[in-house]
């Protein structure tokens, strides 16, 4: 199976309320780089679904990661490769001329040149949370989705079988291949995902995986192409664009009580949320 | 004065609340119409026939049996011909189907608005960024728009009484892409409590509660009629199921009383809580940054801490 995976650098998550905030501008100066959690766990997913658990040396698929940004975002690729990504693209472009549409309209002359089996991407990117390169891209594309995965199973390499996290529950899909899908944060549990070539019953570690120096090394060497954004979208007009940015609503300074007598006192006489 | 559609979400035959936000939002912007679209679709028009809609548009077919974006976005994107604004729930639904009805009728998405404002009749939209450390005010630059609309910032519209047109419309044809999905099933959970998204009282739990989650936080849920929540930590762990989960991943919830039990509070949990009126934590660690957005903190074990609230709450009532 060949997996095209979108990934993306996004300033420390853990860290999101640091961000300085003016009028015309959201500063992340001062922030580490990290990968979007979501396109981490769509890494680790691709990999997991090509390679037979019990012999993770020997490639049985090919993953090809691709980011847009400047050229220091190939530590991002290179990072994606250390894990044992196969390939990886990066298109020179700024974060300031994209936005999600130009990006899977991108994406598309990608994956028409590339013809992937697979597209796995996190299921939104964390700084602006807009939650829809995935399902854009599968329109564009013309291929079935399957949003917020939080398990994949692989049938055969033709078809893949998808628990969804919905609202309430989770909702169960069959896709046939080509398809695009995109992952929430539980397919990176033991039994989040596995291919057809993994035991059933093989439990992965918990999370994403790590590189080993050797493999940080061996990654220099792999295949890194540059792309331009020009020649894979002719039309560069943004759908959306930011006009101002402001802080959260701040919430006045709270208090301490001592007991829990004094608690649904305040609940009762004070704010009046419980009668 | 712009003309919305509001795609209605339907929950087992019946509206579900959330359509309201979105009703609210259209109400804001100018006229609407409402389209209902899936099993019961027409029996549960009736539900949204008493808030100024235009019309009410029914769509029922063999073909839609399930909420799958592949069947459903061709039939929306043709609804929507005449309409200047596309608005969805804010919800799993919403989100999974918005884009492609974007993509289908050359149109931006601005999902999970939280605001809107009209100048000269261009609209512009407040969107949370950054898990909810910074919102964008944004504007859509295509002719036709589409936005999915937080149910935790917009107020559920009122009824305002008259009798919209229910109206049926033709289902699109059954594209390529949906012949390769097939719906399998879904596994709802079953639950007396109201919805997360919808009560008045969320009780949210964290790992600290460990194999006593339910046995800890049912009898208050129970006593003061609230939904149960969750820290990702405590569905990570396992002792809550995954679709209890609060926060950028989960469900974001805005209710009058919030109570965090056990939970430290990561940025992750806030995104999904900090919109809430009041905000108790109990947790034993002072430090824990849960602290900083709650209205009353009350360091405390909470395995003494609840049953303890339990017996107040009991003697006041």
């Amino acid at each position: 199976m060949k997996i095209l995976v979108p990934l993306k650098r996004v300033a420390d998550p853990d860290n999101a309320n640091k961000v300085k905030i003016t009028p015309a501008k959201i500063e992340t100066t001062g922030l580490e780089f990290k990968p979007n959690p979501f396109d981490e766990y769509a890494v680790e997913t691709a990999l997991r679904l090509t390679e037979n658990a019990a012999n993770t040396k020997q490639r049985l698929g090919e993953v090809v990661v691709v980011t847009f940004g400047p050229k220091d975002t190939e530590t991002t690729l290179r990072a994606a490769l250390a894990t044992g990504a196969d390939r990886a693209i990066r298109v020179d472009a700024t974060d300031d001329a994209l936005d999600g549409d130009l990006v899977a309209r991108a994406l598309k002359s990608i994956v028409d040149k590339e013809k992937p089996d697979l597209v796995l991407l996190g299921k939104q990117e964390v700084e602006g949370d807009a939650n829809q390169v995935g399902q854009l891209l599968a329109e564009y594309l013309g291929w079935p989705q399957a949003t917020f995965a939080g398990s994949i199973k692989s049938e055969g390499d033709k078809a893949l079988v998808v628990g969804r996290e919905i609202d309430g529950g989770s909702m169960v899909v069959k896709v046939t291949l080509p398809a695009v899908v995109t992952v929430d944060l539980r397919i990176v549990n033991p039994h989040g995902a596995k291919s057809m070539h993994t035991k059933p019953d093989h439990a992965y570690p918990e999370g994403v995986r790590f590189a080993a120096l050797m493999a940080i090394m061996a990654a220099k060497k792999k295949p890194l192409v540059e792309m331009k954004l020009s020649e894979l979208a002719s039309d560069a007009a943004l759908k959306i664009q930011y006009t101002a940015f402001e802080p959260p609503p701040a919430r006045k300074a709270g208090v301490k009580v001592k007991t829990v007598g004094e608690l649904v006192q305040k609940l009762k006489t004070e704010a009046k949320v419980i009668p | 004065m712009s003309q919305t559609l509001v795609i209605a979400e339907l929950a087992e035959g019946k509206v579900r609340k959330s359509t309201l936000s979105a009703v609210a939002f259209a109400k804001q912007v100018g006229a609407f119409s409402v389209l209902l679209v899936g099993p019961g679709a027409k029996a549960a028009a009736a539900e949204l026939t008493g808030f100024g809609a235009a019309k009410v548009l029914v769509c029922e077919d063999g073909a839609l049996a399930h909420p799958l974006a592949e069947r459903l976005a061709p039939t929306i994107a043709q609804a929507a011909k005449g309409f200047d604004v596309v608005a969805f729930t804010a919800s799993s639904f919403g989100k999974d189907i918005a884009p492609r009805v974007a993509a289908r009728l050359g149109a931006g998405y601005a999902s999970d608005i939280a605001a809107v404002k009209a100048d000269g009749g261009k609209l512009s939209y407040k969107r949370p960024m950054f898990a909810g450390n910074a919102y964008g005010w944004c504007s859509v630059t295509t002719p036709v728009q589409v936005v999915s609309v937080r149910q935790s910032e917009f107020a559920a519209a009122e009824p305002s009484g008259g009798a919209s047109p229910v109206e049926a419309v033709a289902a699109a044809p059954v594209e390529e892409a949906a012949a390769r999905v097939e719906f399998v099933r879904i596994e709802a959970a079953k639950s007396e409590r109201p919805d997360l998204g919808e009560a008045r009282v969320v009780i949210s739990g964290g790992r600290a509660l460990k194999e006593k989650f339910s046995e800890v936080l049912e009898p208050l849920a129970n006593l003061l009629g609230a939904a149960i929540g969750a820290s990702r930590a405590a569905c990570d762990a396992g002792y809550a199921p995954p679709e209890l989960q609060v926060g950028q991943t989960g469900r974001v919830v805005a209710p009058q009383l919030y109570v965090a039990i056990g939970i430290s509070g990561a940025i992750q949990h806030l995104a999904g809580m900090k919109g809430s009126k009041v905000i108790v934590a109990i947790n034993k660690d002072p430090d824990a940054p849960i602290f900083q957005v709650a209205d009353y903190g009350l360091v405390a074990d909470l395995f003494t801490a609840v049953p303890e609230l339990i017996g107040e709450l009991k003697k006041s009532q």
